[in-house]
């Protein structure tokens, strides 16, 4: 198959800007806090405690992270599975996305737990009740389906192109032959970890969902429900889309790239029916469990589940109902932030706004350690994708006819 | 070659299929040991018996191995006037409460693990960590605790406490129930040293028994209810009171066992692997035909 003026490259660009030294400040400042909390402990760092045993790093690090990684499921769906080809040139920035979204989530798990060094304990002890049990399996398969993935990239990038220093220089020739046999072998393959990966995602996304359910009152009933894992689904599926609207939007303002409109209005019109399915159950829920009477109570939760309907969902599927948003990039850019910041908050509210403990004394809110942990990771994270995308082909450049890159594009699915 | 890669497609397909229906046999069972004995211990925490001596705090911490100080010590009794939550220090703390119908003594409330029959933590853990045993108790191996804390999350008593301070091997501690005593045939060490017998231990469906008794034959004594007869499912530890449990610190909780809806969502969605494997095969089906329409185009083309 032949894309046309598809050709991923690597962006040749300076890799330091006033904006990635400020990043690489943030992500220093969390290293600290992350000694900190491995000498000291968990106490030393969070503001958690026996009322609140999770808070922001399993809020957002993890559950929120993975819902913002769903990107890489819901194009590859899209691109492989339904072979939709005009959508190829966003597959590889969200492969990107999510394979570096679910690295940070594995982090943010390792520098949660208590025992950091039994991370691997799920792995031989399985407990097939719990809804933990099977997230944390299913990130574990997904994050390897995502470097398997990610592979071709490396092995495109490498290819005719060793180049090892010195003495090292006599084995340029076999590496280039392991990695043409590998990438061989990875075309032929690369059907099977795609349909897993999208498999795996739909699986963890929803018991994401189930893992707070068996806090059963604890939780508000605003959104303690037993269809928590049917929203997490419907949410995540819903915010893929704008996540790589967002991402492509932001990352060809900072590399200097025009933006690939004919593909994310596309995309954009895609989202509404998602947005309103899950907005039709969200609403629906509501009325079946009555909860809407908890609505009239002010207080922080009511609040911030209107904050999360209104502004997360009800407005940008307004926005996007409109021709005039799908086409300007900067409204476009709007709502897809908008739905991004809204799973974000839902995800927030779900673990630690909605979670009210009986023997509460004081309510939770994240340490300064805490934060400066998730926002270096954040940091970390964005940094880099930049070295991806200025070192490896990820990024395609319109115009230019592809020639080999063809034959790399788009493993296994030829 | 498009006709040999679509035949490894399906060959590769037919090969995960039977590998994942292979995995479920064995994943089945992969569930903490969870018994629910008719012949399961409990005790029955008479609070208008209980004068709040606080010597069962002491005699847990001692049973433990935690710092106890000396018995004298617990007479002091101002400490009762917080309320407290059991901790890594104290596995077991009394809270005292303004007094019920019976008397104008205040109402002490001993708190513990309930040590439920459906009980969440077992059913949360995500390595299994946690077990109920044959008598009754739930127990946890520290030994395979990755210190997740999904357990207190999931425990509708807020029960299982963390050593936040400790950068190496921290702990989930409750009450065990005094499991390495009462396989001895000791009794449980709170139990073993109440001066007036507000604490009795048994058979749980005997205890039962004994409670329906006591508030038949002393009605103006207790209210007519059992904390932790139907409680989430029932649980091992059972209290009679002589005023309303919300007032005595207890939370309010329905009669369905706590894990229950989430593990049958879980199953659901496990059963046996089906629905994932279905999904597989319908999103390989797809893929193969969306390319199959794709190769006939170009062929049309050409
Ligand atoms: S009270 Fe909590 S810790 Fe104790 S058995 Fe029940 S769920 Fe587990
Ligand atoms: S903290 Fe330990 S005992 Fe509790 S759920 Fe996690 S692994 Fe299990
Ligand atoms: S030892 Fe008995 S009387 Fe004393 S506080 Fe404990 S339960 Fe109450």
């Amino acid at each position: 198959m032949n894309h046309e003026g598809l050709n991923p490259v690597p962006l040749k660009r300076k890799f330091f800007t006033p904006g990635v030294i400020v990043l690489c400040i943030l992500a220093l400042n969390a290293v600290v806090f992350l000694a900190i909390r491995f000498l000291f402990g968990l106490g030393a760092v969070t503001n958690l405690n026996d009322q609140y045993p999770w808070g922001l790093w399993i809020g957002v690090d993890v559950a929120a992270g993975v819902a913002l990684a769903a990107g890489g499921f819901t194009t590859a769906a899209l691109g492989h599975v339904m072979h939709r080809e005009e959508y190829a040139a966003v597959i590889r920035p969200a492969l990107l996305t999510a394979m570096l979204g679910y690295t940070f989530v594995a982090f943010g798990v390792f520098v949660d737990i208590g025992r950091w060094y039994y991370i691997w304990h799920p792995l031989i002890m399985w407990n097939g009740n719990s809804a933990l049990f099977e997230v944390g399996i299913c990130v574990i398969i997904y994050l390897a389906v995502l470097y398997i993935e990610f592979l071709p990239i490396i092995t495109e990038r490498f290819i005719g192109k060793v180049n090892l220093p010195g003495i090292l220089s006599k084995l340029n020739k076999i590496v280039d032959k392991i990695l043409r046999l590998l990438d061989r072998g990875l075309s032929k393959t690369m059907f099977i970890f795609i349909i897993a990966g999208v498999v795996l995602s739909t699986l963890h996304q929803s018991s994401l969902g189930t893992l707070m359910v068996i806090a059963g009152a604890k939780m508000h009933p605003l959104w303690q429900t037993p269809i928590l894992p049917l929203l997490f689904l419907l949410s995540a599926i819903a915010v893929g889309f704008p996540m790589v609207i967002f991402e492509s939007l932001i990352a060809s303002r900072s590399l200097n790239l025009k933006p690939e409109m004919h593909i994310l209005s596309k995309l954009g019109a895609m989202m509404a029916p998602l947005l309103g399915l899950y907005l039709a159950f969200k609403i629906g829920d509501m009325f079946i469990r009555e909860t809407f009477v908890y609505l009239t109570e002010p207080n922080t939760a009511s609040v911030m589940f209107t904050v999360e309907i209104l502004f997360g969902v009800v407005i940008p599927l307004r926005m996007l109902l409109s021709q005039r948003v799908l086409r300007s990039p900067a409204l476009l850019f709007t709502a897809a932030t908008l739905v991004v910041a809204g799973v974000l908050l839902n995800r927030i509210n779900n673990f630690i706004v909605a979670y009210t403990p009986p023997y509460a004394i004081e309510s939770y809110f994240p340490a300064i350690g805490e934060i400066s942990v998730t926002v270096g990771f954040v940091a970390m994270l964005v940094l880099l994708y930049r070295f991806f995308a200025i070192y490896f082909p990820i990024v395609s450049l319109p115009g230019k006819p592809a020639t080999q890159a063809a034959k790399y594009t788009v493993k296994g699915v030829k | 070659m498009p006709g040999k890669s679509r035949r490894d497609f399906l060959k590769s397909s037919a090969l995960i299929g039977a590998g994942i229906t292979g995995l479920s046999s064995s994943s089945a069972k992969a569930t903490p040991k969870n018994i629910l004995s008719p012949d399961r211990m409990g005790v029955l925490v008479d609070t208008t018996v209980c004068v709040g001596c606080r010597n069962c705090e002491w005699a847990c911490k001692d049973a433990h191995g935690l710092p106890a100080g000396d018995l004298e010590s617990y007479e002091n009794r101002k400490i009762l006037e917080q309320k407290r939550r059991p901790d890594p220090s104290a596995l077991t703390v009394i809270n005292e409460y303004s007094p019920g119908k019976y008397s104008n003594l205040p109402v002490d409330v001993k708190v513990q693990c309930m040590h439920c029959d459906h009980p969440a933590c077992v059913s949360a853990c995500i390595v299994g960590a946690f077990t109920k045993e044959e008598n009754g108790s739930v127990i946890w191996d520290t030994g395979k605790c990755i210190g997740c804390r999904y357990c207190m999350v999931a425990c509708p008593f807020q029960i299982p406490t963390f050593e936040y301070d400790k950068a190496i091997n921290p702990l989930i501690t409750k009450c065990d129930f005094c499991f390495d005593r009462t396989k001895e045939g000791k009794l449980p060490a709170c139990v073993d040293i109440c001066p007036v017998e507000a604490l009795t231990y048994g058979p749980r469906m005997e205890l039962v028994m004994i409670a329906r008794d006591r508030i038949r034959r002393n009605p103006d004594r207790y209210i007519n209810h059992i904390f932790g007869e139907a409680e989430v499912g029932g649980t091992s530890w059972l209290y009679l009171a002589s005023k309303d449990f919300n007032d005595l610190g207890f939370p309010e909780l329905g009669k369905d066992p706590a894990p229950g809806v989430s593990e049958s969502i879980q199953h659901g969605i496990f059963a046996y692997f089906v629905p994932p494997a279905s999904l597989y095969a319908l999103l390989g089906g797809m893929m193969w035909l969306s390319k199959r329409r794709k190769e006939l185009e170009q062929e049309e083309k050409i």
